[in-house]
């Protein structure tokens, strides 16, 4: 299926749930609303037409400027339709997901992809990012006592951790990239 | 020492404690498998059959710290990995020695100004003995740290300079 195709049948499906279609460019996806994501994520799944049996990754975006921080997550529908096309990637497809920046919650599919569980964990780590019934969240790369989420744009380097000096010049501590 | 020389019976050999022991170290470093990064994957090829870190005593790799005495810190030191090298440190038996490969560990690195969770050189963690600068440093470059390493343990003395053992452990508190 192309795309638009994956596109009209989740609007078709969700209705107002699928609050936006970003089909051009080199990475089309849909934008779905966060209470409404697992369902979403179940018919992505289970739906024979759909069979996006593969979370290939989450991605986290910090969008500053609209207050907002969002999850992508990447699908791949590698099940074949046919005998003869085994393990070839029937389609695939993106979801991005918004929530606010203050208060950041998105319901976990941790329970719809295994894969989903460490890659929740990694976005909870890095941007701060709450998912809601998730069976283990906590932090995965940093310290389980480490302060914010280093991958916001207004994240504060630490001057310093557990008495060992961190950053070494004061304008150090809030780096421009 | 030339008025105690030949003047026993043949096959005995005279010499001070401090010589005989810093030659016993010298070409007996035990080093501690312990690799973080890529730099790690450069003292590998160091210890392998075209280098050969063996020819000078030091192939040795132990599992352990507690049978090691040469401390590799090969590769990026982050905060969360801070505290468990000086654990590792302190269960290695003095003498102990460290060396400090790579950038990363020389201070910091290409993450001095980025890496919010890189220690901005080990020498903040542990005393450092030698600094092996390179990123990665080449094997050569390594091997050449490990014969300045040689160079402080042979001419280390046991009478003239006590305080280096004590310094030692008071940063290592």
């Amino acid at each position: 299926m192309s795309p638009e195709e994956i596109c009209s049948a989740l609007q078709e499906t969700f209705g107002a749930a699928i609050t936006e279609a970003a089909l051009e460019g080199a990475h089309p996806h849909a934008v779905v609303r966060a209470d409404k994501w697992p369902e979403v994520a179940r018919f992505l799944r289970d739906d024979p037409a759909m069979g996006f049996d593969l979370l290939r990754c989450i991605s986290s975006v910090d969008l500053q400027d609209e207050s907002k921080l969002a999850c992508v997550y990447d699908l791949l529908a590698l099940s074949s339709v046919s005998a003869t096309e085994t393990m070839s990637a029937r389609h695939q497809f993106a979801v991005r997901v918004c929530t606010e920046r203050d208060d950041p919650h998105i319901p976990t599919v941790a329970d719809v992809w295994p894969a989903a569980d460490w890659h929740e964990r990694e976005a909870y780590d890095m941007m701060g990012i709450v998912f809601d019934n998730h069976p283990d969240l906590r932090r995965i790369l940093c310290p389980d006592d480490w302060e914010g989420y280093p991958l916001r744009k207004d994240y504060v380097f630490p001057v310093s951790y557990h008495g060992i000096p961190g950053t070494t010049e004061h304008e150090l501590t809030n780096p421009r990239h | 020492m030339s008025w105690i020389e030949n003047r026993f019976e043949e096959g005995l050999m005279l010499t001070t404690v401090d010589w005989a022991l810093n030659w016993a170290r010298t070409y007996s470093i035990w080093p501690l498998t312990f690799g973080l990064a890529c730099c790690a994957i450069e003292m590998m090829a160091t210890g392998m059959s075209r280098w050969d870190l063996d020819r000078f005593g030091a192939g040795a790799y132990r599992a352990t710290p507690r049978q090691a005495d040469l401390m590799i810190v090969a590769g990026t030191v982050t905060y969360k990995m801070a505290s468990r090298l000086k654990r590792l440190y302190n269960q290695m038996g003095e003498p102990k020695y460290v060396m400090a490969m790579g950038a990363c560990t020389v201070g910091g690195g290409p993450y001095f100004k980025h890496g919010y969770h890189v220690v901005k050189g080990v020498d903040l963690i542990v005393p450092v003995d030698v600094y092996v600068p390179g990123c990665p440093p080449r094997p050569e470059s390594l091997l050449e740290g490990l014969m300045r390493l040689q160079d402080i343990i042979g001419h280390a003395s046991r009478a003239k300079d006590p305080v280096v053992d004590a310094n030692r452990r008071l940063l290592s508190t």
